[in-house]
């Protein structure tokens, strides 16, 4: 077992469209609330599988995408002080700050850095030690957890030019702002990876105190297929709760030492996201005993950001209230290659998931 | 960004091991897995093994959707 073709046998996939067709009696909407659902979802053609009653839209879990402009901003303000190397996931470097973005700083000279672990980035830290290596902490319950593995690891070593510029967020406090905020939804398809570490109890709150049914579901088409299936039941039988899908990586408790982990050197504060605003307890920075690896607190800067492009709706759309075809932006001139928004930027957002895989203009 | 894949640990170094997801081979921190062997799938997620996959919970999975098929072909 390569736990991946096993998923994706279309044999399989198309026996569980035909009974999602059997089931529908109604109308239903559901959220994928992880990016990495929508652009398995796109990529795998699902919504063509789906009879047209089931509307699927985009949620908030696309780290990169709920960014805001002040984060990217702050990174290539860092970036041009003396003797600093941003180190840097791929996915954020693309995104556009105010005027300009981490690709374009790079180009011009910055010394910024793609790394694919935290760790990469401390090692980056011992090889330089006359320089300050600020690492930039995205990502939610998924991502976190190695941040606060490389933040204790250089706190054991004691590493004095490491730091961390930290934009993780929570995803349970977003998906209840786009509940209050009125989206109207049938259900959740909940971030498998979030819950590999959380548990699939951190969703619990959503069918208790909102009725509303989630699924914590697999990456593969048949993953995806059957949660859907597994929603439609719950609302069919007006019996919401929370189901685990993807069994094989998910508890009820999920991955206890990361938690651990995670509430050791983190601790839970405001934070802001793109077309939100600032969402109470919804973000993470290092606790006391680690403030010495935060570079906000050891080199505090102002700066001054200007709003996205008044037109841009990627806002509304990580909210679930639009969908891409509804921006006047979409393909007419915010493109992959020259994205204005951040939802065209990430492989994940709903823009650029749209543009590549079923949008034909 | 969450995206994770499932990787086969070829050798274990200490807290670091190298695993092997179709045919490249990653580094991956074995911080937050207790008990990883050679041979396990882990799955792998920006430089750590975030998780142990449960053989035993995806067979299931796939019993589950073979009950699925066997009920629309009746």
């Amino acid at each position: 077992m390569k736990y991946i073709d096993e998923f994706r046998n279309k044999n399989l996939v198309t026996k569980l469209a035909d009974q999602i067709h059997k089931s529908v009696i109604r109308d239903y909407t559901f959220m994928e609330v992880c990016g990495g659902h929508t652009s398995a979802i796109h990529r795998f053609g699902i919504p063509s599988l789906l009879p047209e009653n089931i509307r699927l839209i985009s949620g908030p879990g696309c780290p990169v995408c709920v960014t805001g402009t002040d984060f990217i901003d702050r990174a290539i303000a860092y970036s041009k002080m003396e003797d600093v190397i941003i180190t840097t996931f791929g996915d954020l470097i693309k995104v556009p700050g105010s005027s300009s973005s981490l690709e374009k700083e790079k180009a011009a000279g910055a010394n910024i850095r793609i790394v694919l672990s935290g760790l990469d980035a401390l090692e980056i830290a011992r090889l330089n030690s006359g320089k300050k290596i600020i690492f930039l902490g995205i990502g939610f319950e998924t991502t976190a957890p190695g941040s606060a593995v490389t933040i204790k690891q250089a706190a054991k070593e004691n590493i004095n030019n490491f730091f961390l510029l930290s934009t993780h967020k929570l995803m349970p406090p977003a998906m209840e702002a786009i509940i209050k905020d009125g989206a109207s939804l049938d259900g959740f398809i909940c971030p498998g990876h979030v819950a590999a570490i959380t548990g699939s109890s951190i969703f619990d709150f959503i069918p208790e105190r909102y009725n509303l049914g989630c699924v914590v579901t697999g990456f593969e088409p048949a993953d995806i297929l059957q949660s859907i299936l597994m929603l439609i039941k719950m609302v069919n039988q007006n019996t919401p709760k929370v189901e685990i899908q993807y069994n094989r990586a998910v508890t009820l408790c999920g991955n206890l030492i990361a938690q651990r982990c995670l509430s050791e050197v983190f601790e839970t504060c405001d934070a802001s996201w793109r077309g939100f605003g600032v969402i109470p307890l919804s973000g993470l920075k290092l606790r006391k005993d680690f403030e010495r690896f935060d570079i906000e607190k050891i080199l505090p800067l102002k700066i001054i950001f200007k709003e996205d492009n008044e037109l841009c709706i990627c806002g509304e759309i990580l909210r679930g209230l639009k969908t891409p075809e509804d921006c006047p932006l979409f393909s007419e001139i915010c493109f992959p290659e020259n994205p204005l928004g951040a939802c065209m930027v990430s492989n994940e957002g709903a823009c650029n998931s749209w543009y590549k895989y079923r949008f034909v203009k | 960004m969450c995206l994770s894949i499932p990787a086969k640990i070829i050798s274990i170094d200490g807290s670091m091991a190298e695993v092997s997801a179709g045919g490249a081979i990653f580094n991956a921190g074995l911080h937050m897995i207790e008990d990883a062997k050679v041979g396990d799938y882990i799955l792998l997620h920006a430089g750590f093994a975030i998780q142990m996959i449960s053989e035993k919970e995806a067979e299931e999975t796939l019993r589950l959707f073979e009950e699925i098929n066997n009920s629309l072909d009746e």
